[in-house]
């Protein structure tokens, strides 16, 4: 601290005789030492950037630009591969779709046979059953007029003896023949 | 600094805005002689140092997705090549190491010295003065060597009038020699005015009832000086790229 002291004290008379001759950028005693080390330092900026840092960073521009555009062919790659590949699929589809539709139609052709037939059967049965009903529902028809016809011969023939009429059976038939086609 | 707190004035009031930029051995004795380690070799390696720190071990990853400091040096690189190639053209490619080796110094050195306590390399006239010297001879040797006796076109305003074409020679015969000079005063001055205001403040922070106020104005000029800092490197370098396009391309 004392050396420094008496350095500083020596330092601010020395300041005081500079302050005379004006700023210490005019003090050209000190521009030769001032000018060697600025030409080492400038040599050795010079040595340490063109020789390491430049080449090393315009290479590292260069590998980055050229892994940029790498990446961006890829990528226009596997987007044509995507295009293609939708393409693909679509085609599938539509082809999947065509065929889905045939067989559709084709089975809907196969029940509509099926069922044709069926109803052609069943309309058959059902003809016979009615033809048949229709000849049965005929035949007790008839045979209801046949009995009516014989009751009424019948009880005619009772009545009219009862009333002391005599009258033939052919008379009384036909007389209710006639009224009962009327 | 130190001749501050020694100096024979009132306690309060100490302005010694200059004493920051003298020259001082490091290791004791009063001489500067050529090889003397001074302030001024520190603050110059420290330079060294801070561009190779950022350049070198910044960069020692080689990534393709940058680190951050490989960013700043990328950005750096980016900017002054595109600089060189948009204002002297491709065949300026060649060299842009000496340029961008320039910028670099001048940027480190500049913001080196707005650290507290540091020294500005910058703000002398002998670093600027060797500086922009070197450019102007650089740049006056390769226009001859490029075009040979065509640089002097350079002078020749051959757009203009013929009487007038002698006058504007020799106009522009006095700017051209008068380049370096402005070159390295405008950054040197830049430089040395902005620590000396800086100060300046520094000494009326000493009077207790000004004292905010000079802290303000300290954290003010020290934003601007920030700014300056940057610009003049930017400066001193696109000038550097334009007289260089001189000499590559004379014809006006």
């Amino acid at each position: 601290m004392a050396t420094e002291t008496t350095e500083a004290a020596t330092d601010a008379a020395h300041g005081a005789a500079e302050t005379s001759a004006g700023m210490p950028q005019l003090e050209f005693g000190t521009f030769p030492n001032q000018i060697f080390w600025l030409v080492v330092a400038l040599v050795v900026i010079f040595f340490v950037l063109s020789r390491v840092a430049l080449p090393r960073i315009a290479g590292v521009l260069a590998e980055r630009q050229g892994t940029i555009t790498n990446d961006l062919s890829a990528a226009e790659e596997l987007k044509e591969k995507a295009v293609e590949a939708e393409e693909a699929y679509n085609v599938a589809l539509a082809e999947a779709r065509m065929e889905a539709g045939k067989i559709a139609a084709e089975a809907k052709a196969e029940i509509q046979a099926e069922l044709d037939a069926a109803a052609a059967r069943a309309d058959a049965e059902i003809a016979a059953k009615t033809a048949e009903s229709e000849a049965a529902i005929a035949e007790i028809r008839a045979g209801a007029v046949e009995a009516v016809k014989a009751v009424a011969k019948d009880t005619t023939g009772e009545i009219l003896s009862s009333m002391g009429v005599k009258a033939d059976a052919r008379s009384i038939t036909s007389a209710i023949n006639a009224r009962l086609k009327g | 600094m130190a001749t501050e707190a020694h100096g024979e004035e009132a306690p309060g009031l100490v302005f010694h805005p200059l004493d920051q930029f003298i020259v001082k051995p490091l290791f004791g004795g009063e001489h500067v002689g050529l090889f003397t380690i001074t302030n001024v070799t520190l603050w110059l390696a420290l330079a060294v140092a801070a561009i190779a720190a950022l350049f070198v071990l910044g960069t020692r990853g080689r990534a393709i997705v940058p680190s951050r400091t490989q960013s700043i040096a990328e950005v750096l690189y980016g900017f002054t090549y595109k600089m060189v190639e948009d204002v002297a053209g491709k065949d300026a490619i060649k060299f842009f190491p000496y340029i961008f080796t320039l910028f670099m110094f001048i940027l480190a050195s500049n913001f080196l010295g707005l650290l507290p306590m540091s020294f500005a390399t910058t703000s002398h006239f002998a670093v600027t003065g060797v500086l922009a010297l070197a450019v102007f001879f650089t740049v006056t040797i390769i226009g001859f060597v490029k075009n040979g006796a065509g640089f002097l076109s350079l002078f020749w305003v051959s757009s203009a009038p013929m009487a007038l074409r002698p006058i504007l020679a020799i106009i522009e015969l006095i700017s051209y020699f008068v380049r370096p000079v402005s070159h390295s005063i405008r950054l040197g001055g830049n430089i040395m005015a902005g620590h000396a205001v800086i100060k300046v403040f520094a000494g009326f922070a000493g009077l207790a009832a000004i004292s905010p106020i000079a802290v303000l104005s300290i954290t003010a000029i020290y934003g601007l000086e920030v700014l300056v800092a940057g610009v003049q490197a930017y400066v001193f370098t696109i000038l550097t790229v334009v007289y260089l396009k001189d000499a590559l391309h004379p014809a006006h």
